[in-house]
């Protein structure tokens, strides 16, 4: 079960509390789980990644295990503590600055 | 007793501002999508309870959302569990994707080099005034896309961008289509304007559309001054009873056409200063006009620091400043292109919004205002629905 936490926007755009829960196939990778959170919310669509190209929208950061794996290729399987539900998958929106 | 329905847009959410016939006792609804820029709300004539609603991030993209109970409860198009699943069984989802049709093609850069058209957000939505569920949306970077199943899915007119669209270059506040008239006797006429781009008319319900520019003069933003787009129009105007008749704010100038475009005319006559945004049609009187005049571009405020709404009963040239109610010192707020609009009572109410987040309304035609509210996050757009 991979858990995902979502920002505050886009938890109220999905209507969700809290994590989200999902079960992803192995491989386990960013791609993998997008899917699966899109396919449960389609709401998301377009909002993390560009509906065309599904490349991550640039104010959009995906961190786990205390590392940033935005700019990993989405086809990398992710750190085993992810895939194994000890720690988050996290979807950020970056800092604002100023 | 007929009721008001006031739509706003801000940086930070969505307001509905309502109120009886009198106009005089607000109820303040939001905000709506709290956080969110709500750049544009605006209801259907042909199902006042139904709202298109352009939600937008820098971080997370655009979403349209959609009320049909008069703005209480809000859905993004298509997001039932029932019309979710595609012919795969994969949801759609679709009501946020807007692509460009075809090859995307390029516009003129900053840097004079040519640039691929990318999506940012939409600017305006434009309800048919016919069938609920078609609707335009005017989007940045500049085109048109239009959907006929209430939102859930959207396709471009792409003829729009055909009209020397290469040549179209972004001003300091993007390249969008910020304005779309619907020709009320023509379905088949649309006029739309972008900024830094110009003025363009369609009638064949969007396949084709030639500029629609002789007369604008821009001396100093554009190379030639009488090019035929690349002009910045602010915000275009029509009164429902003549659509031959057009009104224009442009970055600097006043002006008029009697023939739907093919010839515009100066009108800015003695007002202080003719560079503004808004420009808006009393509903009771087809020749009754309203801007907000602005010191200069380099300085988005009123002059001398005095919110005054300029009326012209006589199409323009002539103009008497509205101040009664509006602030007349320390004021250096500004008002944007599609933050004012009007009634369709007898008296027909003037309204506005400020980047200082005051709404302001104007129950006899100008000759008073009263702040709705006063504390609002910057105010992007203004729509009134007129419930009877």
């Amino acid at each position: 079960m991979i858990r995902v936490v979502l920002p505050f926007h886009l938890r109220n755009l999905a209507r969700v509390d809290g994590e989200v829960q999902l079960e992803v196939a192995a491989p386990v990778t960013v791609h993998a789980v997008l899917d699966a959170l899109e396919a449960r919310y389609p709401v998301l669509r377009g909002t993390i990644r560009d509906h065309g190209t599904l490349k991550r929208r640039p104010f959009v950061r995906f961190f786990g295990c205390k590392e940033d794996l935005s700019l990993e290729p989405p086809e990398t399987p992710l750190p085993d503590e992810v895939v194994n539900g000890i720690e988050p998958f996290l979807i950020v929106g970056a800092m604002a600055g100023g | 007793m007929s009721k008001i329905r006031v739509l706003v847009g801000t940086k930070k959410g969505a307001f509905i501002l309502t109120a009886d016939g009198q106009r005089k006792t607000w109820k303040v609804s939001g905000p709506h999508f709290a956080g969110w820029e709500i750049y544009h709300l605006k209801g259907s004539s042909a199902n006042p309870n139904r709202i298109y609603a352009s939600q937008t991030s820098g971080w997370f993209g655009q979403i349209i959302q959609r009320s049909d109970d008069g703005g209480k409860t809000w859905n993004t198009p298509g997001s039932s569990p029932e019309e979710l699943k595609g012919p795969e069984g994969m949801p759609k989802g679709e009501s946020n994707k807007f692509a460009y049709a075809g090859e995307v093609g390029t516009h003129k850069w900053y840097d004079g080099t040519q640039h691929p058209w990318e999506f940012k957000r939409v600017w305006h939505i434009e309800p048919s005034p016919n069938d609920p569920d078609t609707a335009y949306a005017g989007v940045e970077d500049a085109a048109i896309f239009k959907t006929t199943d209430g939102g859930k899915t959207w396709k471009e007119l792409p003829g729009l961008r055909k009209v020397k669209g290469n040549l179209w270059q972004p001003g300091a506040g993007g390249m969008a289509v910020h304005t779309i008239l619907l020709d009320p006797k023509n379905d088949k006429r649309i006029y739309v304007a972008i900024s830094a781009g110009g003025c363009f008319r369609t009638d064949d319900g969007g396949k084709t559309w030639k500029p629609i520019t002789k007369g604008l003069k821009s001396n100093y933003e554009l190379p030639d001054p009488d090019a035929e787009v690349g002009h910045c129009v602010h915000r275009i105007a029509l009164h429902p009873s003549k659509p031959d008749v057009l009104f224009m704010q442009k970055h600097w100038d006043v002006l008029r056409t009697d023939n739907a475009g093919e010839k515009w005319t100066e009108v800015s006559g003695n007002l202080p200063t003719d560079f503004g945004f808004p420009i808006d049609v009393n509903f009771s009187e087809p020749e009754t006009i309203y801007v907000v005049p602005i010191t200069s571009d380099s300085l988005h405020y009123p002059p001398d620091g005095k919110l005054r709404v300029y009326r012209s009963k006589t199409g323009g040239n002539e103009w008497e400043p509205l101040a009664k109610g509006l602030p007349q010192k320390n004021c250096y707020v500004n008002v944007l292109r599609d933050a004012m609009a009007v009634d369709q009572l007898d008296k027909s109410g003037i309204y506005f919004g400020t980047t200082g987040g005051q709404i302001y309304c104007s129950p006899n035609g100008g000759n008073s205002w009263n702040a709705i509210v006063r504390d609002l996050p910057a105010v992007y757009s203004v729509e009134v629905q007129t419930l009877k």
